[in-house]
């Protein structure tokens, strides 16, 4: 293996690599964030009294857990571009060629896929709480929101929080699935670097150790996150 | 009856109370003045835990009426039968209602002083020093101080419900209200959970009791109401009710449990 291939500079492939690491953790945590998002308030619906909402929240968590991502990237960058298109060329004459933004698309299919996940994460977590600590927070007068954000969450966060560390994990492997319509993250960077240098295996050996970095990385992080939330629990 | 409803601590008037077709409550009644102790003892499934919750609407009652001290809360009608009427005035009322479970229901995720503190401090938003001293007050009354940096699985069931004691007496309430304290306690811990309720009842609270213990509702109450199919079948001085039960169902209950 030739290391001043990773050269930082003009000499080699270092610095460019370097920043795919850095759009890959951006496009992760943003999807990451939106899927928290949408997690939630599908969890909402999934518990909720109201039959059509809880109907609304399932259809969606089987259809996106249904289809491969890279289908569903597929059809909303190219449906959407289309759309776009139609709607450009429409109401405004315009005839060129656009696209929809990358990153953007991105965040929104990965996010979608991981608010799918933590959609059932959520829900399992919220069923977990004994009703007493609610009833608790009921009896001595809290109001609904005191008791959503002093028992409940707190509570639910104990409860999801090894099951949105592994959504975090597979959400950062899948921004990989977004090199395909040309965002240049790590992926992408390694395609192009092994293309140009005819060294495919240093850059994809490359990319496999930074994504091994930013995943154990992280592990460490969802680590101390649940000693934090496990306070006050039984260490078996 | 007027006066009485206006001065009395706690007055549950005709509670009646259905899950699905079954009518659980059929129209029960009580009223505590200042210093009572009444305990509520039937057999399993007579609606005393559902009576309880009923006062302080963790079960919303589809009839009836309840009054804590002089102020009535607020019902409207819904689709389906009553609702709470005013969401406000209802956490204003429960915050005066100190209620302990029978399963504690400790915060488990807050230390024993977090548990005891977080009424005071979130609902009546009282200072925080002021609340710390009555906290540490109150747990070296019922025993526990020592332990106010434990979480709740650190405990004993015993010490745990002496805790959830002290958690209601934080509130500084009017009325306080017991379901089965101690059913949940493995025998040799029964006796400390009770001891602590016998002072509370000798410093004059007004206490509502539901309990399996004859023993408690004999010596401690000064008044034992018998629920039997939803409705008070008898209710007495401890002494006429354990010494001379006026209706078969009771002599019968008594005859089973002591
Ligand atoms: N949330 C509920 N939904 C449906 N039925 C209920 C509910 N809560 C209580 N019940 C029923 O109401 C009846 C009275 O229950 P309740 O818990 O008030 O009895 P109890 O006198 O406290 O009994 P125990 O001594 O076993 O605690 C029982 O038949 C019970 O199954
Ligand atoms: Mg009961």
């Amino acid at each position: 293996m030739d290391f001043s291939l990773l050269a930082w500079g003009d000499a080699g492939w270092g610095d460019q690599m370097a920043r795919g690491a850095v759009v890959t953790l951006a496009v992760a945590v943003a999807a990451y964030a939106l899927g928290i998002v949408i997690g939630t308030g599908l969890a909402a619906m999934r518990l909720s009294a109201i039959p059509p909402l809880r109907w609304i929240a399932a259809i969606y968590t089987t259809v996106i857990r249904g289809i491969p991502e890279l289908l569903v990237i597929y059809l909303v960058f190219f449906g959407g571009g289309a759309a776009l298109r139609a709607i450009a060329a429409g109401m405004f004459g315009y005839e060129g060629y656009i696209d929809l933004p990358i990153f953007l698309t991105g965040t929104i299919c990965i996010g979608a896929s991981a608010g799918a996940y933590s959609t059932e994460v959520i829900r399992g977590a919220v069923q977990s709480v004994p009703k007493g600590q609610i009833e608790a927070g009921i009896a001595v007068g809290m109001t609904k929101a005191q008791r959503f954000w002093r028992i409940l969450v707190p509570q639910v966060a104990r409860f999801a929080l090894p099951g949105l560390g592994n959504v975090w994990q597979f959400t950062l492997k899948d921004t990989s699935l977004i090199s395909v319509i040309g965002l240049v993250e790590i992926m992408r960077q390694a395609a192009i670097a092994a293309g140009s240098t005819r060294e495919p295996f240093t850059f994809y050996l490359v990319a496999a150790i930074l994504y091994l970095g930013l995943t154990s990385f992280s592990n460490r992080g969802f680590g101390w996150a649940e000693t934090w939330a496990n306070r006050g629990v039984r260490r078996s | 009856m007027i006066d009485s409803t206006a001065t009395a601590a706690l007055v549950a008037e005709n509670i009646v109370k259905r899950f699905g077709s079954l009518e659980v409550l059929k129209g029960v009644s009580l009223t505590a003045t200042s210093e009572d102790v009444i305990s509520i003892i039937g057999a399993s499934g007579s609606g005393k835990s559902t009576f309880l919750r009923c006062i302080n609407f963790l079960e919303t009652p589809d009839g009836g009426r309840i009054v804590v001290g002089g102020e009535e809360i607020r019902i409207k009608q819904g689709r389906s039968g009553p609702i709470i009427g005013d969401q406000a005035q209802l956490s204003r009322i429960r915050a005066r209602l100190g209620m302990v479970f029978q399963g504690f229901n400790l915060w488990s995720h807050m230390t024993v002083l977090q548990n005891v503190m977080e009424g005071p401090l979130v609902v009546l938003r009282q200072p925080r020093a002021e609340v710390h001293d009555r906290a540490m007050d109150l747990l070296a009354k019922v025993g526990i101080a020592e332990k106010h940096d434990a979480y709740p699985v650190e405990l004993s069931g015993g010490q745990q419900q002496r805790v959830a004691i002290a958690r209601a007496l934080c509130m500084e309430p009017q009325v306080l209200l017991f379901d089965e304290p101690t059913s949940a306690l493995d025998p040799e811990l029964v006796g400390e959970v009770l001891r602590v309720m016998r002072d509370l009842a000798a410093e004059g609270r007004t206490m509502i009791v539901v309990t399996h213990e004859m023993g408690f509702a004999r010596e401690v109450s000064n008044r034992v109401m018998f629920l039997a199919d939803g409705l008070v079948a008898e209710e007495n001085s401890p002494a006429e009710l354990f010494g001379n039960p006026q209706t078969e169902r009771c002599r019968r209950f008594l005859a089973s449990v002591l």
